[in-house]
C-alpha cells in the first residue's frame, strides 16, 4: 500500500533521514521504533508532504507522492495524526472533528461518520459542545485520532499516541488502535513505547540516526536482544 | 444611526464619525488577515494607499468616475495582497512582521518617489468627489459636505461586515481559524495553508483598497504621508481591542479608537498619553479584546 524507497529528507539544509526504505501492506499495523531524534516524526512528515523529500520515492497505492502538498496527500487517503495531538483547544470537540473532514463534500456520509466515531469514542459524543482544551490528555488523544479518521483515510499515520498518558490510558489507546486495525484500518505507528507497540503491530522497523537499523516481524523484534536492551528495558 | 445626520448634523462630529467608520472598514479587512487567519501584518496601510492611488490616478489620468473605479481599486489592492503574500508567507513569525512592515514602508516611499506619476510628496490634487444620479434631482455631487460621505461609508461598513460574517462562518472561514489556531494541525487535516493565507490577504487587501478609494474621493487630495506606519498600527490596535476574529469587535474597536483621540481633546497635550493609558486599562481588563473568544481553556 505504502512504500518508501531510500528517502532522504530534513529541515533547512541538512538531512536527518539518509535513505530510509520501508513498506506498509494493506491491513497491517507497522511499528516504527527508535530513540529520540532518530527521525521517526520526520519520516511521517515526509510521507504526508510536510517536509520535502530530497531523494528517493514515496509510493502510495502505486502513485508517487513526490512533491505533493499535504492537502493532496490527505485527499489521496493518508491521514497524519501529529505528535503531541495538536487538537485546537479553543474550538469545540465537534469543530475539531469537522476540521478533520475538511476536504470531504459528502455531508450525509460525514454525519454518519461522526455518529460512528461517537460510538467508538463515547466521551467525544458526550462532550461534543465542550472546548477541546478542557478534555483530559487521554480524551484529547482520542479526539486527535478521531479527527484523523474523519478524513476517511485508507492509511493512518500515528505519531506517539501514548505520549504523556498514564499507563492505564496508554493501554486504552493501544486497544483502540488494535480495534481500528481489526475493523480494517492500515496503520503506521510511531512509538516510544516499543513493548506495547510490538504487541499490536504485525511488523516493525527500528530507526537509528536517520537510517534503518533493523526490520522484522513484531514477535521477532520483541525477542531481539538488541531491541530488548535498547527499547524494552531488559 | 442612519438618521444621525438629520437629528445631529454638526459637520465636525459627523466627520469624526465618518473617519472612524472608515477605520472600521479597514479593521474589518485586517481582521480577516490578523484576526481570523493569524498572520501578523504590519503594513496594512499600504493596501489603503494602493486603493486611494488607484482611484486617484484613474480619475486624474483617464477620467474615470468614482463608482466604476471601485472595482480596480479593490482588485489592485487585493492582487498586491496576494503578490506580497507569496514571498512574505514563506517566512514565519517575527520575520513575517518585518517583511510586512517593510512592504508598508516601501509602498509609501514608492508613492513619494515616483513623482512623475504620483506627484511625489505633494500627492494627487483635485480628485473628483463621487457623483450620483438622483431620480428627479439630476446629478448630485458629494462635494465637501459631510453627510453624503457618512452614508457612503456606513453602507460600505454594513456591506463589508455582512461579507465578513458570511466568510467567517463558511468553510473558508473555519479553515482560516484552524490555521490561526495551529498551522500544522490544519495542514494535517488537508487544509491548503498557503493558498488560504493568500486568499485572506487578497480579501483583506481588497477591502482596504475600497476604503482607500472612498478616502481619496472624500478628501479630493491624497499624499503619501496619510498612509504611514502609524496608521497600520492604529488599525491593528483596533482589531486587537475588538477581539481577534470578531466582526463586531473590529467595528466597535475602530469606533472607540477612532473617536477616542477626539473625545480626549480636552486633555490637550496629554491626549496621546491618555489614549495610551486608556488602551492599557482596556487590555488589562479584557485581554481577549471586547468581543474575542476567551481562552479559559488553557492549552494542554
Ligand atoms: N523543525 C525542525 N527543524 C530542524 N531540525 C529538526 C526539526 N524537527 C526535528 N529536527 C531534527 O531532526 C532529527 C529527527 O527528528 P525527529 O523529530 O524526526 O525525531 P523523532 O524520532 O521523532 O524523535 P522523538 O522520539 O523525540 O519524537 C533530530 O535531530 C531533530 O533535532
Ligand atoms: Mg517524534
Amino acid at each position: 500500500m505504502l512504500r518508501l524507497d531510500g528517502i532522504a529528507a530534513g529541515y533547512g539544509r541538512t538531512n536527518c533521514l539518509h535513505g530510509v526504505s520501508l513498506e506498509v501492506r494493506e491491513g497491517e499495523v507497522v511499528a516504527l521504533l527508535g530513540a529520540n531524534g532518530a527521525g521517526k516524526t520526520t519520516t511521517l512528515m515526509a510521507i504526508s508532504g510536510l517536509v520535502p523529500v530530497r531523494q528517493g520515492r514515496v509510493v502510495f497505492q502505486g502513485r508517487a507522492l513526490g512533491g505533493l502538498p499535504p492537502a493532496d496527500v490527505v485527499g489521496l487517503g493518508i491521514s497524519h495524526v501529529p505528535e503531541g495531538r495538536r487538537i485546537l483547544p479553543r474550538l469545540t470537540v465537534l469543530e475539531n472533528l469537522e476540521l478533520g473532514g475538511y476536504l470531504r463534500r459528502d455531508r450525509p456520509a460525514l454525519r454518519q461518520d461522526l455518529e460512528r466515531l461517537y460510538e467508538l469514542f463515547p466521551v467525544l459524543g458526550e462532550r461534543r459542545r465542550q472546548l477541546a482544551g478542557t478534555l483530559s490528555g487521554g480524551e484529547q488523544q482520542m479526539l486527535a485520532i478521531a479527527r484523523g479518521l474523519m478524513a476517511r483515510p485508507k492509511l493512518l499515520l500515528l505519531d506517539e499516541p501514548s505520549l504523556g498518558l498514564s499507563p492505564k490510558l496508554v493501554v486504552t489507546i493501544f486497544e483502540t488502535i488494535a480495534r481500528l486495525n481489526r475493523e480494517g484500518m492500515t496503520i503506521l505507528l510511531v512509538e516510544q513505547n516499543a513493548y506495547l507497540a510490538l504487541r499490536i503491530a504485525h511488523r516493525g522497523y527500528v530507526l537509528e540516526a536517520g537510517r534503518l537499523a533493523l526490520t522484522d516481524t513484531a514477535p521477532n523484534l520483541a525477542q531481539n536482544p538488541q531491541v530488548k536492551s535498547a527499547y524494552l528495558g531488559g | 444611526m442612519a438618521a444621525l445626520p438629520l437629528v445631529y448634523p454638526h459637520p465636525y462630529h459627523l466627520d469624526v464619525l465618518t473617519t472612524s467608520l472608515l477605520y472600521a472598514l479597514l479593521a474589518l479587512g485586517l481582521n480577516l488577515i490578523v484576526g481570523l487567519t493569524g498572520v501578523l501584518h504590519l503594513g496594512y496601510a499600504a493596501f489603503f494607499a494602493i486603493g486611494a492611488y488607484t482611484y486617484g490616478l484613474l480619475n486624474l489620468r483617464a477620467g474615470w468616475p468614482f463608482w466604476p473605479s471601485l472595482v480596480p481599486a479593490a482588485a489592485v489592492a487585493g492582487l498586491f495582497g496576494v503578490g506580497i503574500g507569496l514571498p512574505a508567507l514563506r517566512v514565519r513569525g517575527d520575520y513575517l512582521a518585518i517583511v510586512t512592515l517593510g512592504f508598508g514602508e516601501i509602498v509609501r516611499i514608492a508613492f513619494t518617489n515616483l513623482e512623475r506619476w504620483t506627484g511625489g510628496p505633494n500627492g494627487l490634487l483635485g480628485i473628483d468627489h463621487p457623483r450620483l444620479w438622483w431620480p428627479g434631482h439630476g446629478i448630485f455631487d458629494f462635494g465637501v459636505a459631510s453627510a453624503p460621505y457618512y452614508y457612503l461609508v456606513c453602507a460600505a461598513v454594513i456591506l463589508a461586515a455582512a461579507l465578513c460574517v458570511r466568510l467567517s462562518r463558511s468553510r473558508i472561514g473555519r479553515a482560516w481559524v484552524a490555521i490561526r489556531e495551529d498551522e500544522l494541525a490544519a495542514a494535517c487535516a488537508g487544509i491548503p495553508v498557503l493558498q488560504l493565507k493568500l486568499l485572506a490577504q487578497g480579501c483583506g487587501g481588497a477591502i482596504a483598497g475600497l476604503a482607500g478609494a472612498v478616502f481619496a474621493a472624500k478628501q479630493g487630495t491624497i499624499t503619501p504621508d496619510s498612509f504611514d506606519f502609524i496608521l497600520s498600527v492604529m488599525v491593528l490596535a483596533m482589531v486587537v481591542l475588538g477581539g481577534l476574529g470578531s466582526v463586531r469587535g473590529a467595528i466597535v474597536g475602530a469606533l472607540v479608537l477612532g473617536s477616542l483621540p477626539e473625545l480626549l481633546r480636552g486633555f490637550d497635550q496629554y491626549r496621546m498619553l491618555a489614549f495610551g493609558l486608556a488602551m492599557i486599562v482596556i487590555m488589562r481588563l479584557r485581554p481577549q479584546g471586547l468581543f474575542g473568544r476567551s481562552s479559559h481553556a488553557s492549552a494542554a
